[in-house]
């Protein structure tokens, strides 16, 4: 047995090699998009169909149409009801995961090998057919209601969309994907058939498989599934809604507060409208945010949870988008520590700026976290099938998996203390506290962000 | 490869796979259990300790307590005493752990070439946590607990429900019958010497269990896993919590929450993982409510509207598992209208066999599920935690390979008969959830409960 020197931590060898997935890629005649990813492990494949169709393409005053067309695709297509679909998807061991986004709509399903077609069958009629009639949109309709006046009640998703609002006001980005009650309340049948029409188009969509299935033959089932699909009037970019509306400016700071008598903590978001994913300066801004609030052993975690003992955790975020998304700090803090954090934040926020840049401790670690544990993203199928779909959103290139560790280590601190000073900016900070006003008010007064502004919840 | 055997394409009904997890196990003079497990599909290594002590090893008055000593293992050891995360933080790996009713969990998945790093790690806290332990480090730990409570409990909507039912469901006696997270006073009363005598009694090599598993050569990971772990000295293993007998009596609450939408939650004792009855009631559960195909969904969604979701699961535990089935209302719907459409489905599973149809879809679902689980190495649930799971509570990482046939024995009658012995209404305990002032919408004879 080897004597153990406990003096000392062991020091890794060289990094094992690793081969970023490369998808193959191919295109039906109606201009569908088709990428796939072999891997031979298991029986199973995972496949995500992508439209471009997220809550960005929202109507203004019909916040939430993408989510509820979206949430109808599995409610039955052609003459199969929205039971017989439910039990066709049971019967093959899987199920729908509708995940819509800002920018896009993705529909996931995990499927054993030998379900493969019945999926894809299942899915191309989901998303060229649905069946949209009114009983079941009236039904879906009164669940998203219902779903709404729960969340009021979480701190969390009020935050959200209180801060969405305060970012964006009515620009595309300004609401959360399920819209609010006043808005669905205005969304029937034909508004969702005819964003069906504009929105959804094979020229648009990308479909994806990764798992035990070759790229021929999955083609070949794509054909015979998606094939047919054609919209009328052909091609169009199928861009729509409050998409193109300008992005808004602040120009001061400001504090919101929702009412949340007798809540047991604050829930916080704080932050500002940020870049695109594809701003040049990306792989700086990640690894900023690593140091700042992107990881355990970030300045804000240690801040807040080790060293204050405010909060069971807190982080940050750049939420990287078509258009420019927001940065986030996220947190959920003691109630009588609420002014005392968001100081403790703006302070973090200055500092990495400038005053305390990061350190050469600090960058080692943020690199190695975002680097060395970068091929840990790709072990399942579905990982790798939600890589892919980031590149087909983002309009991606085939490299961006492999140059990412390269890039983010070529990175000095001077770059990232640059970057903090283009895309943070205090002076411009939005808050937004969901707790118990009459507790807080008067504290977050001495932040100095002027006078904290009580609002309803928009949910 | 950890799929081996033939499969025919197109076959519907019986899968033909054979699922298994081709690994090594060791028992060290120490009493630490050894698994390995080799997957060189990606260069990561999942390391995955198992203790085999929950909340149900603690005493009233010190509730919370295993859950608390969990933060504690973060917080440095003798011979690395600056915090644990940084050190694999920076060899590009991922961590965390877990504490509930039955055992605690560690895990590290590293890059391959950083397992021993993960080893040493692991081992200087199984071996030499109390040097570094600190009434500092523990009062810090002890307050961030109390906010993980004040956040995911107390300020979460119907957060203490799932308190308040195992409250009920299982007699003061019961070691299942206090929560994981602990009430707020016992956490302020444990004391630094707690931990120490916890430690003693729980953490040491013969009451622990670790998985290595993913791209590592099995020889060598046995010897580096003797070189950091053979040397711990043994313990005592800790006695076992016997179970108690069944408690059988009925109760009725209503709890006032800030809450838009009354819930209703129905739960009943049932036999513990492993045990008769589990695997069946795992496939009624899914019978009754995983999917929009589903019997409750169904009626109570679809047909009549009276609830916005409803799901239902056997929550299986080591010493007796309770299945429990959660409905919301719709606004204006009061729960004993719930509560009846509930009961009449339960009654319906209870007096005639499913359908060959319903049984269909549940084993698809599960096997699908039995794949899937195996497609990650490490973290909660993944390859090297279900090996765990499998040896700390049945003595046998093989088992996983026969697990699926556990639930293809599950056939019509069986469900019919564990439902019938398990889901009778004088059971059971009905929990209704309501708006602040209006405890109208509770279900019929509720008593008032104030969770602490």
């Amino acid at each position: 047995m080897t004597a153990v020197d406990r003096g000392r931590l062991p020091v890794p060898g060289a990094e094992p090699a690793f081969v970023f997935p490369t998808a193959t890629r191919s295109r039906l005649e109606n201009g569908l998009g088709i990428w796939t990813v072999r891997r031979d492990q298991l029986p199973l494949v995972s496949v995500v169909v992508l439209l471009p169709a997220g809550a960005a393409c929202d109507p203004v005053d019909e916040a939430g149409l993408a989510a509820i067309t979206a949430d109808m695709l599995d409610e039955g297509s052609g003459d199969r009801s929205a039971i017989q679909m439910q039990e066709a998807l049971a019967r093959i061991g899987t199920d729908l995961d509708t995940e819509v986004g800002s920018d896009a709509v993705g529909l996931s399903m995990v499927l054993l090998e030998r379900f493969l077609p019945g999926g894809l069958q299942l899915l191309a009629d989901m998303v060229c057919r649905p069946r949209l009639a009114d009983a079941d949109v009236a039904r879906v309709r009164d669940l998203r209601m219902n779903r709404l006046r729960q969340l009021r009640d979480s701190p969390p998703v009020t935050a959200e969309a209180v801060f969405a609002g305060l970012l964006y006001g009515t620009h595309a980005y300004g609401h959360l994907p399920i819209g609010t009650s006043a808005s669905l309340e205005r969304i029937g049948t034909s508004a969702i058939a005819s964003f069906h029409d504009r929105a959804y188009r094979p020229s648009r969509t990308t479909i994806i498989a990764v798992g035990a299935v070759e790229h021929a033959a999955f083609e070949r089932m794509v054909g015979d599934t998606f094939g047919a699909w054609t919209c009328s009037p052909p091609g169009g970019s199928g861009e729509t809604g409050a998409a193109q509306s300008p992005m808004p400016a602040a120009d001061r700071a400001r504090l919101l507060i929702v009412d949340r008598p007798g809540a047991a903590q604050t829930e916080l978001r704080i932050g500002h409208v940020a870049v695109p994913r594809k701003t040049p300066d990306f792989h700086a801004l990640v690894l900023l945010n690593a140091a700042l609030g992107g990881h355990f052993m970030s300045r804000i975690n240690l801040n807040l949870r080790e060293r204050k003992g405010y909060t069971y955790g807190a982080r940050s975020a750049f939420d990287f988008r078509r258009q420019a998304g927001p940065f986030s700090v996220q947190t959920s803090v003691q109630t009588g520590a609420t002014a005392d954090s968001v100081r403790e934040v703006l302070g973090e926020l200055e500092a990495i700026r400038g005053p305390r840049p990061v350190t050469e401790d600090e960058l080692v670690l943020s690199k190695s976290t975002l680097t060395k544990g970068y091929p840990r993203s790709f072990e399942t199928t579905g990982q790798v099938a939600r890589g892919l779909a980031q590149l087909a959103l983002y309009d991606l290139s085939d490299d961006t998996f492999a140059t990412f560790g390269p890039r983010v280590r070529a990175l000095s601190a001077a770059d990232v203390t640059a970057a903090g000073r283009a895309h943070l900016d205090p002076a411009r900070i939005a808050v937004v506290a969901v707790g118990d006003r009459a507790r807080i008010e008067d504290d977050v007064r001495s932040l100095g962000i002027g006078d904290p502004e009580i609002v309803a919840n928009v949910l | 490869m950890p799929v081996s055997g033939q499969y025919t394409p197109g076959q519907r009904h019986v899968p033909t796979q054979r699922l298994d997890i081709p690994f090594r196990k060791q028992v060290f003079d120490n009493g630490l259990e050894v698994v390995v497990h080799e997957d060189h599909a990606c260069p990561i290594v999942a390391v995955n300790v198992w203790y085999h002590v929950g909340s149900k090893d603690e005493v009233p008055g010190r509730t919370g307590f295993a859950h608390l000593f969990e933060h504690l293992m973060f917080e440095g050891s003798a011979h690395h005493d600056t915090g644990y995360f940084e050190p694999l933080q920076q060899a590009g790996g991922t961590l965390n752990g877990s504490t509930n009713t039955d055992r605690t969990n560690y895990w590290e998945v590293v890059p391959s070439n950083a397992l021993d790093l993960a080893l040493w790690m692991e081992s200087d806290r199984m071996g030499y946590l109390l040097p570094a332990l600190t009434e500092q480090k523990f009062v810090n730990q002890r307050d961030v607990v109390l906010n993980e409570r004040r956040q995911n409990y107390e300020n979460r909507p119907y957060g203490m429900a799932s308190l308040a039912m195992t409250e009920t469901l299982f007699p003061s006696t019961h070691p299942y019958h206090w929560s994981t997270i602990g009430a707020p006073d016992d956490l302020r009363a444990a004391t630094v010497d707690d931990v120490r005598a916890f430690f003693r009694r729980y953490y040491h090599p013969a009451n622990a269990s670790l998985v290595i598993a993913g791209d590592v050569d099995s020889d060598a990971a046995f010897e580096a896993a003797r070189a950091y772990f053979g040397g711990i000295p043994a313990g005592d293993p800790p006695d076992i919590v016997a179970p108690p007998p069944r408690h059988a009596a009925a109760a009725r609450w209503v709890i006032e929450d800030r809450v838009e939408l009354a819930r209703l939650y129905l739960g009943w004792l049932t036999p513990a993982m492993f045990a008769d009855g589990d695997a069946e009631l795992d496939v009624l559960a899914d019978a009754l409510a995983s999917g929009k195909a589903s019997r409750l969904y169904r009626a109570l969604v679809y047909d009549q509207r009276v609830a916005t979701e409803v799901a239902a699961y056997q929550n299986s535990r080591e010493l007796g598992s309770y299945f429990q089935v959660v409905a919301t209302a719709v606004p204006g719907v009061s729960l004993a209208t719930l509560e009846a459409a509930v009961r009449r489905e339960i009654a319906r599973v209870v007096g005639e066999d499913l359908d060959a149809d319903e049984i269909e879809r549940a084993l698809a679902m599960t096997e699908s599920s039995f794949v899937g689980r195996l497609q990650s190495v490490g973290g909660f649930g993944g390859t090297s935690d279900q090996l765990n799971s499998y040896n700390v509570f049945l003595g046998d990482p093989e088992y996983f390979s026969r697990d699926l046939e556990r639930y293809r024995q599950a056939t019509t009658v069986r469900i019919r008969k564990a439902a019938a012995a398990f889901l009778q209404e004088p059971h059971s305990v009905t929990l209704s959830v309501v708006p602040g002032g209006q405890t109208a919408l509770a279900a019929d004879d509720s008593t008032p409960m104030v969770v602490a």
